[in-house]
């Protein structure tokens, strides 16, 4: 199949290309909320490859359930509560690409990049979830509102393009002043976030709505009715506008008394759009969730509809049979940390201390979901932070830049060092190696893969590996040659010898890298995927780049003896 | 061109009892240092907090931190200094103290914070912070073992496959000894064993197996092209044929890892003294260890399969296997 040699070079072009594609620096959005609660969407260009906690800083958080008051029954049930109530706060917070996962049965991971103060991000993760009901905006106050803030917004200068510019331009000058030094190309090419050009970040965050300009009504062009009172929807990519345009002090104190707006949880899809709820509530909590005993999803048999039984204090019963006697008929929305959880469903009759949430055409799952978060208002035993690792911001730049340095003379030396010993042919070694680089990123890229310190000490060292497939293909090439065989003949037999032992030794190496990674940490993680990519585009180039370059060489002339 | 060892024909083989000597000279004092100071776990492993502060204010120093700890409640805590002398590194382990809770690590650490806060006000940042729960501890320490034990069973197992068990267990046999000489090392240099030093270990592990894995494949061969040469001379000439590529790959990578060492910084050091280490007795082990413990099973446990179902395996590309002919040794007569 590559006997051809024009074939060769075309699947090598190949590659390139694919890597190449793999690292382009492509703009991604982040957003985030700040200290004040409001939304940003912060446009960069980067190169694909996320750098670890270690280089950026971070914190690294391992919880698990505090027994020490009274043992929990079911931990990975109450762990799949507290994981779902942290996921919404850890949103809350505003990082960008935070992590939140489940390890093991009892432990949730929490990783938090480029936190700078470790002590809040704590507080957060441990808090326990505050759960509301609320009562829809059902006399439409807030609609009847928005006319006038829609007037207020515009005498105050407010245009939906100006509301994104100004967040845009915020985040750019605080991510210019967090860069401080000029960030070389080397950083950069390790991960190092550099704001895009203003004028491409503008772009790309602003892009103005032509119907939301001419038309005025500022906000209300950018909601439209949802399904019950109280209920709009906001495309998703508006959603920030219409964040930071409820925020303006002139529509804050035009918001009807007694109302609130709130955001639904997550956005939803509608055909080829995708939209964000967004409610007027009643400010007053008809009920909260210290009140909340337990909560059981199950499919109703008799109307074949998925349900939530929840059941209330005594206290509780009381308070909210009260309450839900006089909305009969009304949507009560289910607020978890500020945020409302599904559809809010309608009080069909009054409820004592035993209710029940019909969800319609809602699945099981759903239901499920539902239930999670009606019980993680009350979490059955709070957590506790069994590991943590925090990394300065200070220590992670050391730490690039020291990478760095050690990596580049590492190269250096290697490079010398084989162009030294096997001159002409070292360096058609050291042009495969080259491209080993490019492939190594790329596939690191493609893959998504963090880049951490040990990662780059594992990508320094798989170098040698790339290196040694060389050296043994040389020494063979070179054992042949003094055999007497032809160049020709010496570089066909010198590949061909040199690939068992290039196999064995490196999936040798493959199989203790995999064991890394599979006790690994972060870090350690880091370094077993280098290691892994590394010597799996070492053995490509080596015995596929190499061999192109030996035979692209020795097509052009009639070779009596070989430089190596 | 340059040749280094070009058709060397030097006798491993004849001083493998030196080599012996040498690996004993350095694994039992280390053995013996390991015993008396015990293991230098990192507080990874052991529970504990690492708390790490940069001075800002140019007032610190280990006497004054250490001062201000005792009287912050942690008399026991060490304190080291991290690249140069305006950082220090404190470690307070939790091992000492029975029936803590997971809490306690997250504890010691804010203690920590508030003793030096109480004594430096706010003279200084803290650049980096490790609290880890005596639980997490155990089960990191038992899931490292558990690694490195599964990559012996794992080229254990690749070996027999690929080659012989023999070749397996000699090659498993040699990594074992960089394992524990590596230890050995590492109690001389009074390292702390932490997760980044186990994945140093581990590595070495897969370099070791590297090397010993291209010897072996030379072997493999000459055993075949050499068929009235017995096992011994057949190992030294593999070894000497393959000493070329053992000297300028181990060079290159001793080049990248100096160059770790010198400029990668203070985190990733331990990380590279292992792995330098490593190279040397990778290579050793590989000349010296795994060859000669090949002898030694093959003379244990004699057998033709030694040669013949070597042949098997072979891939197609070497000509397939010979048929026993008259010039192949005659199969030795089991002892029982």
């Amino acid at each position: 199949m590559f006997d051809n040699l024009k074939t060769r070079v075309a699947a090598i072009g190949v590659l390139v290309v694919l890597s190449a594609w793999a690292l382009w620096p492509r703009d991604t959005t982040t957003r985030t909320r700040g200290a004040d609660g409001a939304y940003r969407d912060t446009v960069v260009r980067q190169i694909n490859l996320k750098r670890g906690l270690d280089l950026q800083g971070g914190i690294h958080l391992a919880l698990e359930l505090d027994e020490s008051r009274g043992r929990v029954p079911n931990c990975s049930d109450a762990i799949d509560r507290a994981l779902r109530v942290i996921r919404t706060r850890i949103d809350e917070f505003g990082v960008a690409e935070p992590l939140v996962q489940k390890e093991g049965a009892c432990r949730i991971v929490v990783e938090l990049p480029g936190i700078s103060d470790p002590g809040r991000a704590k507080d957060i993760v441990q808090r326990s979830a505050f759960l509301e009901f609320q009562m829809t905006d059902k006399q439409g106050l807030f609609r009847a509102a928005l006319p006038a803030i829609d007037r207020a917004l515009a005498a105050a200068g407010v245009t939906e393009a100006g509301i994104g510019r100004r967040v845009a331009g915020a985040a750019d000058s605080a991510r210019g002043a967090q860069a401080g030094a000029p960030a070389s190309a080397l950083e950069d090419l390790l991960g190092g976030a550099r704001p895009a050009d203003t004028a491409q970040g503008r772009r790309d965050t602003t892009r103005a709505d032509s119907l939301g300009s001419t038309l005025g009504g500022t906000l209300s062009t950018l909601l439209f009715a949802g399904q019950m009172d109280g209920e709009f929807l906001v495309a998703e990519e508006k959603f920030v506008a219409v964040d930071a345009m409820l925020r303006h002090p002139a529509a804050e104190r035009l918001v009807p008394r007694g109302i609130v707006w709130r955001w639904g949880v997550e956005p939803e899809s509608r055909g080829a759009r995708s939209y964000r709820r967004l409610y007027a509530l009643e400010q007053r909590p008809i009920m909260t969730g210290e009140e909340l005993v337990d909560a059981q999803a199950r499919l109703d048999p008799i109307y074949n509809q998925a349900v939530v039984d929840f059941q209330l204090s005594r206290r509780g019963g009381r308070i909210f049979e009260r309450e839900t006697g006089r909305h009969v008929g009304d949507n009560m929305a289910i607020v978890l940390d500020g945020r409302v959880q599904s559809q809010p469903p309608v009080i069909r009759s009054q409820i004592g201390s035993r209710g029940q949430i019909e969800l319609g055409s809602a699945s099981l799952q759903e239901a499920q979901d539902l239930a999670l978060v009606l019980k993680a208002g009350a979490l059955p035993a709070p957590l506790q932070i069994v590991e943590e690792r925090t990394v300065g911001p200070t220590l992670g730049a050391d730490s690039i830049r020291d990478g760095i340095i050690a990596g580049v003379v590492g190269v250096a030396l290697v490079v010398l060092l084989v162009i030294g010993y096997y001159r002409l042919s070292g360096v058609l070694a050291v042009a495969a190696l080259g491209l080993y680089v490019l492939f190594t990123l790329g596939g690191l890229a493609a893959l998504g893969a963090t880049l951490t310190l040990p990662g780059i000490a594992g990508f320094a060292l798989s170098i040698t590996i790339a290196v040694d497939a060389n050296v043994l293909i040389f020494e063979r090439l070179r054992e042949e040659l003094e055999h007497g065989k032809s160049v020709r003949l010496a570089v066909d037999a010198g590949f061909k010898m040199a690939m068992n032992a290039i196999v064995d030794s490196n999936v040798a190496m493959v199989l203790t890298a995999a064991l890394l990674f599979q006790f690994g940490t972060g870090p350690v993680k880091g370094f077993a995927v280098t290691l892994i990519l590394g010597v799996a585009a070492s053995m490509v180039t080596a015995i596929f780049v190499t061999r192109t370059f030996f035979l692209l060489y020795m097509s052009r002339r009639q070779l009596q003896t070989l430089s190596i | 061109m340059i040749r280094i060892f070009a058709n060397a024909n030097y006798d491993f083989i004849a001083y493998r009892k030196w080599a012996y000597g040498l690996t004993a000279l350095i694994v039992v004092p280390g053995m013996l240092l390991m015993a008396a100071r015990g293991v230098n776990y990192s507080i990874e492993f052991t529970g504990g907090a690492l708390v790490q502060v940069r001075d800002t204010a140019g007032t610190m120093d280990i006497g004054g931190v250490r001062d201000a700890l005792t009287e912050g409640g942690l008399p026991g805590a060490e304190i080291t200094e991290f690249g140069g002398t305006s950082e220090f590194v404190i470690r307070a382990r939790l091992e000492a103290q029975a029936g803590v809770g997971e809490a306690a690590a997250q504890a010691t650490a804010a203690q920590v914070d508030s003793a030096l806060s109480r004594a430096y006000g706010h003279g200084f940042l803290i650049a980096r912070v490790e609290a880890v729960g005596p639980k997490v501890g155990g089960e990191l320490r038992s899931r490292a073992l558990l690694a490195v034990l599964m990559s012996f069973v794992a080229v254990l197992a690749y070996l027999a496959l690929r080659f012989e068990w023999r070749f397996g267990l000699a090659a498993v046999l040699a990594t074992a000894h960089d394992i524990i000489t590596t230890l050995a090392f590492i109690s001389y240099m009074d390292l702390e064993v932490s997760l980044v030093v186990v994945s140093a270990i581990l590595t070495v592990v897969g370099y070791s197996l590297n090397d010993t894995i291209v010897i072996f494949d030379r072997t493999r061969e000459n055993l075949h092209k050499y068929k009235r040469e017995d096992l011994a001379g057949i190992l030294n000439r593999s070894v000497n044929e393959t000493l070329p590529r053992t000297i300028i790959t181990n060079s290159t990578s001793l080049a990248a890892l100096i160059a770790l060492l010198v400029f990668g910084g203070p985190v990733i050091r331990p990380f590279a003294w292992v792995m330098a280490f490593g190279v040397f007795t990778g290579t050793f082990s590989s000349i010296y260890i795994a060859a000669p413990v090949l002898l030694l099973i093959e003379r244990r446990w004699p057998g033709q399969d030694a040669r013949g179902v070597k042949a098997r395996v072979m891939p197609a590309g070497h000509g397939g296997a010979p048929p026993p002919t008259a010039d192949a040794k005659p199969p030795r007569v089991p002892t029982p």
